[in-house]
């Protein structure tokens, strides 16, 4: 971090903050309590907040309570992670009208909007990296996420509270927001540590005028962010992946937890990574307009897997195994990284609880069943 | 960048009936500079629109050396290629493409070529076909195996007559359910490979088709001594974007959109065949 750029705020005065983002000419977004959780919404004011609101998250489980304190970002995250603002859940492509020539297609690019997002979690800035490398760093450039990524600004938040789901430790993209940030605050009590982590940030805090964080403000800081990572109850040991996952293919486990799994696609949902996507066409009434749109898909549906007269995955043991498996393994031959970064929504957001921290390992213990079926082709092959 | 999602019109300029239900279409962009700087190369495909319906994926069969014409081959199956079979000469469909990964034919440049299909799995293979007759000097033998399950699914009949007819070339049928009229091997595919004397270390396999033939295919090759770098499969999963983004054609750790269709054997060994990859 450059010298010179962090500074604290008292935690009573945030709404200069938002007052000079919105100088700037960004629509802030923060997370708003709705419905008995949280989602990203327009806020004007530090009141919009979720103030003294904290989320208790369990497998199939996800509980606000009001703790009475003047705490701004208790709430750890919602359902939603930074996705929904880059590659959103139904983008029209194309509008296509008939014409001399057959038709003529017009891409319908999104305005490129400044938003700031107040209250990015560490890891929903690695997820957002992760999209950014699949939609922007890959041999086709998605010009749709590229304009929605254009204008975003972000404030991230650094974890000093770990959920009973969280285990971003362990995939090593937080509790700390080390990079893809604006701004990053740490909020102590009273005070609020700001550093800036991008020429945008450093601008916006030189006009703050902050008092100088003293270094004991940042070794408190690290402290409770260091608490908040040794807290976690949740680890997933991804040492051994890809290759023990895809050795694990014919693995007992994979029935166990089909039986359990209802394939309703909300951990694919909430994901911050998840790309898949499907495009629908919907014609208006004159058959002379038409919209191409793509929303998301998820590998839990029937149609997923489908190709002319014959389903890939027609079960959703081969469902589960297909999300897991490029969850964890094929994604890091991919993209080089894993496609999960720690969040636990997918444990939270799953209406049975199956939780991908305890179903990996047991996975990725030998079973006598598999054994027997693993070992014979090598025999053949001896 | 371009966007990759913009669709262009093609007219359709011919359609032929190959079979009941499969049909050629012989497509030319509507646009001049669109035409103009389309190139491909065989074995790769493109999407096909039709207007208010939607996109499919369809290989391109036509000579990559006549890039103003696109030939597809389309059985009549689903939704959208009834669609395209509802449309006659002079109507217009939409295309995106050329996406993925063709045939090797340069390094196939000087080898014999074996090739393997079955049904209409011959289709991604004929552009490559035609591509080596014309520049025949190039490359070794030819020698082409070919299954239908009835001779009625025999699409292609006068070229393969021509290609039989063709120096140092090879052409061998079966149908496993065969009529009166059928002259060649009563069986499935594989059984050829018994028919043709192989030099394997000279030898290039190009195989497409259901997958359980090419599954079937590949070691009997292996055995007679073709090093499994030597074979390429073209292969074929869901597709909707063709840009290796909508997450639906993945094998293993491959988009198969863009990694693929075809693909080096020993790169797909380990996903070819495991339940639901």
């Amino acid at each position: 971090m450059t010298s010179g750029m962090r500074g604290a705020l008292p935690t009573a005065s945030l709404q200069r903050l938002l007052d000079a983002l919105s100088a700037k000419g960004y629509r802030m977004v923060g997370p708003i309590v709705r419905d008995g959780s949280v989602v990203w919404e327009t806020v004007q004011s530090v009141s919009d907040l979720p103030i003294g609101w904290r989320d208790q998250q369990e497998p199939g489980r996800y509980r606000l309570e009001q703790t009475g304190s003047p705490e701004i970002f208790g709430v750890v995250h919602g359902p939603q992670s930074l996705k929904p603002f880059v590659f959103a859940p139904r983008e029209p492509l194309l509008q296509i009208e008939r014409s001399k020539d057959g038709f003529a297609t017009r891409p319908t690019l999104p305005q490129s909007e400044k938003v700031a997002v107040i209250g990015a979690r560490a890891c929903d800035l690695a997820g957002l990296a992760t999209q950014d490398q699949i939609f922007l760093n890959g041999a086709y450039r998605d010009p749709y996420y590229a304009a929605r990524r254009e204008g975003l600004f972000l404030v991230a938040v650094n974890c000093t509270r770990a959920l009973n789901t969280c285990f971003c430790a362990s995939m090593e993209t937080g509790p700390r927001a080390k990079h893809g940030f604006d701004l990053a605050l740490t909020e102590l009590d009273d005070q609020l540590l700001i550093e800036a982590g991008s020429e945008a940030g450093r601008d916006l805090l030189s006009n703050l005028c902050l008092s100088r964080g003293s270094e004991q403000l940042s070794a408190e800081a690290a402290t409770r962010v260091d608490a908040c990572a040794q807290s976690q109850v949740r680890r997933l040991d991804h040492s051994d992946l890809p290759q023990a996952l895809y050795d694990a293919h014919e693995h007992p486990r994979w029935d166990e937890v089909a039986s359990r799994c209802l394939a309703c696609t909300n951990c694919t949902m909430v994901c911050p990574t998840c790309f898949c996507h499907t495009v629908e066409e919907t014609p208006d009434l004159s058959h002379q307009h038409t919209t191409h749109a793509r929303l998301w898909d998820s590998c839990f549906t029937q149609e997923h897997g489908y190709i002319h007269g014959k389903n890939i995955r027609p079960t959703i043991k081969d469902r589960y195994r297909m999300w897991l498996t490029h969850k964890l393994a094929s994604w890091i031959d991919q993209f080089g990284a894993s496609g999960c970064v720690g969040c636990g929504r997918c444990i939270t957001w799953c209406p049975v609880g199956i939780d991908l921290t305890e179903e990996l390992p047991a996975l990725l213990t030998p079973s006598e069943q598999q054994s027997t079926t693993s070992r014979r082709p090598e025999a053949a092959g001896g | 960048m371009a966007n990759p999602y913009v669709i262009h019109p093609a007219t359709i300029v011919e359609k032929i009936q190959e079979a009941e239900d499969i049909i050629t279409y012989r497509l030319q962009l509507v646009d001049e500079q669109a035409r103009q700087c389309f190139r491909f190369a065989a074995g790769q495909f493109n999407m096909v629109y039709v207007f208010g319906v939607g996109e499919v994926a369809i290989s391109i069969v036509s000579d990559p050396d006549e890039p103003e014409f696109l030939n597809h081959t389309i059985r009549t199956v689903g939704r959208i290629t009834k669609a395209i079979a509802a449309l006659q000469p002079g109507d217009v469909l939409g295309i995106r493409g050329p996406f993925g990964q063709g045939w090797p034919l340069d390094e196939a440049c000087g080898r014999n070529v074996v090739i393997v299909t079955g049904g209409l799995g011959c289709a991604p293979v004929v552009g490559a076909i035609e591509y080596i007759f014309k520049r025949r000097e190039q490359y070794g033998s030819i020698k082409i195996l070919h299954g239908v399950k009835t001779p009625h699914d025999l699409l292609y009949r006068e070229r393969f007559d021509q290609w039989r007819r063709a120096p140092d070339t090879e052409v061998l049928l079966a149908s496993g359910q065969p009529d009166k009229t059928w002259s060649y091997h009563i069986g499935v595919v594989t059984e050829l490979f018994e028919e043709v004397a192989i030099d394997p270390m000279k030898s290039i396999a190009l195989m497409c088709g259901p997958e359980i033939m090419m599954r079937l295919g590949v070691p009997i090759l292996m055995r007679r001594g073709i090093p499994e770098t030597a074979i390429y499969l073209s292969l074929e999963r869901h597709m909707e974007c063709g840009i290796g983004l909508c997450g639906h054609c993945q094998m293993g750790p491959y988009f198969l959109c863009k990694d693929g269709p075809v693909m080096r054997y020993d790169r797909v060994a380990q996903w070819l065949g495991q339940t639901g990859v």
